[in-house]
């Protein structure tokens, strides 16, 4: 069983969820920056043929990002 | 008018918001490139006449997200804003938005009113926010932010005029802050703004988070600055993120009061389909290495006219100057140093304006961020970034410019190693020796279709890029380096390129590449033609009466003996000599001092050792027949050893392999120098670059002869 803590790299293509918190507060600086608040919503678009990179939708825009760096971004579903 | 003082105004804005677009804008072709003081970043500088006359100056700093700096392109930002003393100290700053994302756009504009600098926030891509469905209460927004606010379209130049109206308007800085600074660093701010006499405390408050970016300060000062961070205990980063939540939470209530519709994100659809097709597992694969073969395909069909052309124009320069001027060492040093040398970087205008024209062109549809999405996995396994792809790629054309675009690699040892393994792409210099060389050696004859010439030659490319990637990963085994990296970037909307982007990037890149790496090939082709020139003893002088002693017996036309004087006075020139004393050296390569000159020369360019060869077989004086004769005198050269041509398959693979090989370009040192800030990049790569060659070759040789 999983716990309702989940993280980004653990989204499906075309799940959305909620910000709640990032793990690493480095990486969590930077995508704050960017718009990636705690709060916000967070759609996971696809990602790259090789697996990594991954595709990601927040303020409306599409930001591109590590797995390293999606499973540094906690989300409640 | 000359007597009122010029605006100085910057441009800051994040990346894809279109600030360059608005750059080219107001200033047209009326721009340079420079460096910053101090700095080795290039400084994009423009000028523009305002409507009442008064001159600006408008400089376009890189596209960030914040005032926080992540990579070496982004702390200039820093470094400029945060210095207020300085003769280029901003009047004005101007912040360009993204009006479909003014939310994330609004936190560097706060930034900048909180550093009290007088600014303007223009809302760009206009249209695309009509198409989004957006709708801003524009004069609620301004009076609410306390700062003017001007809707532009900079693809389609609309508000631009409205824009420069409102610069010649004074712009008051703003005098309460939307971020008062904590009240834990309250007395380390105090204590700065008490020594150093800084504006305001958000300034105080950023010199003590940023060490790096006061290079405008005095050693002393910023020793000062250290010793209050000590004091105090100040950790920078340490509420960075507090800051940039409490930002956007001033800006979501901003945004609440003055949206009037919010985007629809359905605008988007087209772009999400194209991105289906473009990422495809397959399908990005197959397009992402089409549009290479495009590119490859430009710079070696397509540029191949223009550079006949100017190559033939600069030798008919050279010819008849040659007949116009008096004879002496003056019009010699014209005629065969200084024209040759200017040809010699002109030659290479074409290919590189085609390579950065399609580079443009890729990165200005949003089609480059693609790239480095599908490739950073790859790239990584190779202690590289996706990010690398982009200086790899125009490594090929020439490693100068590629070398400099390495600076958005935010990670620091991602970087040295792109900048380390890019001179190992071959560049357009290396073409002029692979097709002389591979012409002599390789057969040309075609086997199932495909010419035998054309696949040594792709295969030395390939040979150039399997170096590259085997050097990148043994350099990730080597480097011990604990620095995080990562990969956060926008994919931007496609759209259609904006032509004038992609003219003036052109035209830039060529501009700074003939002056940056022009005066350094420029003045080592006049110092090889003074060492060819000239050589101990009287040798040189008395060159003609030597060799009409030697072959008195002979009956030669007047150009013949010509010639045979031209080798004569080389083969006693200081560059001989040189060519002589490095053969011991050499000799276990297969070459004889007289590619042991071609080697000296060409270490200043590569490309020098056609003209070089041209020389030495003294063809000098019937050059303008073109390769075909410098091709049939190599092979007409005798080996006096062993009686058979010089240039056997061995010698010429083993030549080959040295030019893909060698570091041979002082402007690409001159360059890693500059960007790493010391030698020791530079002359590491030289050694290793050179013993790779060196081997290889030796192998090479040893194996096939």
């Amino acid at each position: 069983m999983r716990g309702n803590v989940r993280n980004v790299a653990e989204m499906k293509p075309g799940e959305v969820g909620v910000i709640s918190g990032f793990e690493d507060q480095h990486i969590g600086v930077k995508l704050m920056e960017m718009g990636c608040l705690p709060g916000s919503t967070i759609r996971y678009n696809f990602k790259a043929p090789l697996g990594d990179p991954i595709c990601v939708s927040i303020l409306g825009y599409d930001l591109s990002i590590r797995l390293e760096e999606a499973a540094a971004i906690s989300i409640i579903s | 008018m000359s007597s009122r003082k010029r605006l100085k105004i910057a441009l800051v804005g994040n990346p894809n918001s279109g600030k360059s677009s608005l750059f080219n804008c107001l200033t047209g072709l009326n721009q340079k490139v420079g460096n910053f003081p101090g700095v080795t970043v290039e400084k994009r500088v423009g000028y523009c006449t305002l409507p009442d006359g008064r001159n600006a100056e408008i400089v376009d700093l890189p596209g960030v997200y914040s005032i926080y700096p992540r990579s070496l392109d982004e702390r200039i930002v820093s470094q400029v804003l945060l210095d207020h003393r300085s003769p280029g100290t901003p009047d004005v700053v101007v912040v360009v938005a993204d009006a479909t994302n003014l939310k994330r756009s609004l936190l560097l504009l706060t930034q900048v009113i909180d550093l009290g600098l007088p600014a303007i926030l223009v809302l760009n891509m206009m249209d695309l926010a009509a198409r989004a469905g957006i709708s801003i209460d524009i004069g609620l927004l301004s009076s609410k932010l306390g700062v003017p606010v001007m809707p532009v379209n900079a693809r389609r130049g609309t508000g631009i005029n409205e824009l420069k109206t409102l610069l010649t308007q004074p712009v008051h800085a703003h005098e309460s802050p939307i971020f008062p600074i904590r009240e834990e660093v309250k007395a380390p701010v105090k204590a700065l703004r008490d020594t150093l006499g800084v504006d305001n405390d958000y300034e105080a408050y950023l010199f003590l988070e940023q060490p790096d970016s006061l290079v405008f300060l005095s050693p002393p000062d910023r020793d000062k600055v250290s010793a209050i961070r000590t004091k105090h205990d100040f950790f920078p980063g340490k509420f960075q993120g507090a800051e940039t939540i409490q930002r956007f939470g001033y800006i979501q209530n901003l945004l609440n009061a003055v949206t009037l519709k919010p985007a629809d994100d359905a605008w988007k659809h087209q772009s999400r389909a194209i991105d289906r097709i473009l990422t495809h597992r397959i399908w990005g694969y197959v397009i992402f290495f089409a549009i290479l073969a495009l590119i490859f395909q430009s710079i070696f069909a397509w540029a191949t006219v223009p550079m006949e052309l100017i190559d033939e124009l600069f030798a008919a320069m050279s010819g008849s100057l040659q007949q116009v001027l008096p004879a002496g060492p003056l019009s010699d040093l014209i005629t065969q140093g200084i024209i040759p040398g200017i040809g010699g970087i002109v030659i290479f205008v074409p290919q590189i304006a085609i390579l950065f024209g399609l580079i443009a062109i890729l990165e200005e549809t949003g089609y480059m961020s693609r790239v480095v999405f599908l490739m950073d996995k790859v790239m990584r396994k190779f202690g590289l970034n996706g990010k690398s792809v982009v200086p790899l790629i125009s490594g090929v054309a020439c490693a100068i410019p590629a070398i400099m675009s390495t600076r958005t690699i935010n990670n620091w040892k991602e970087r040295i190693i792109t900048i380390f393994v890019t001179p190992l792409m071959s560049c357009s210099a290396r073409l002029p020796v692979f097709t002389i060389l591979i012409a002599l050696i390789v057969p040309n004859q075609r086997v199932l279709g495909l010419s035998l010439q054309g696949i040594a030659l792709m295969g030395l490319y390939l040979l150039g890029f399997a170096m590259a990637i085997i050097s990148a990963w043994v350099m990730k085994k080597i480097i011990r380096m604990r620095e995080r990296s990562y990969l956060i970037m926008e994919l931007p909307t496609y759209r259609w390129p904006r032509w004038k982007n992609v003219g003036l990037t052109m035209v830039e890149k060529t501009r700074s590449f003939v002056f940056e790496a022009g005066k350094i090939i420029l003045a080592i082709s006049i110092v090889l033609w003074v060492l060819s020139s000239y050589g101990p003893g009287d040798k040189l002088t008395r060159a003609d009466e030597y060799v009409a002693q030697e072959t008195s017996t002979i009956s030669l036309t007047e150009e013949e003996l010509e010639d045979r004087v031209a080798a004569y006075k080389l083969e006693n020139s200081y560059a001989g000599v040189i060519g002589k004393s490095i053969e011991p050296v050499i000799r276990p390569l297969g070459y004889d001092w007289k590619i042991g000159i071609a080697l000296i020369t060409s270490f200043a360019a590569r490309e020098v050792f056609v003209g070089t060869m041209a020389t030495i077989y003294s063809i000098g004086s019937s050059a303008d027949e073109g390769d075909a004769t410098i091709r049939s005198r190599m092979r007409a050269e005798i080996n006096p050893e062993t009686g058979g041509p010089r240039f056997t398959p061995a010698v010429g693979f083993s030549l080959l392999i040295f030019y893909t090989f060698a570091m041979q370009c002082m402007s690409t040192l001159a360059v890693v120098y500059r960007e790493t800030g010391g030698w020791k990049w530079p002359l590491l790569q030289l050694v290793y670059m050179t013993g790779l060659a060196y081997i290889s070759s030796l192998v090479v040789y040893q194996l096939m002869s």
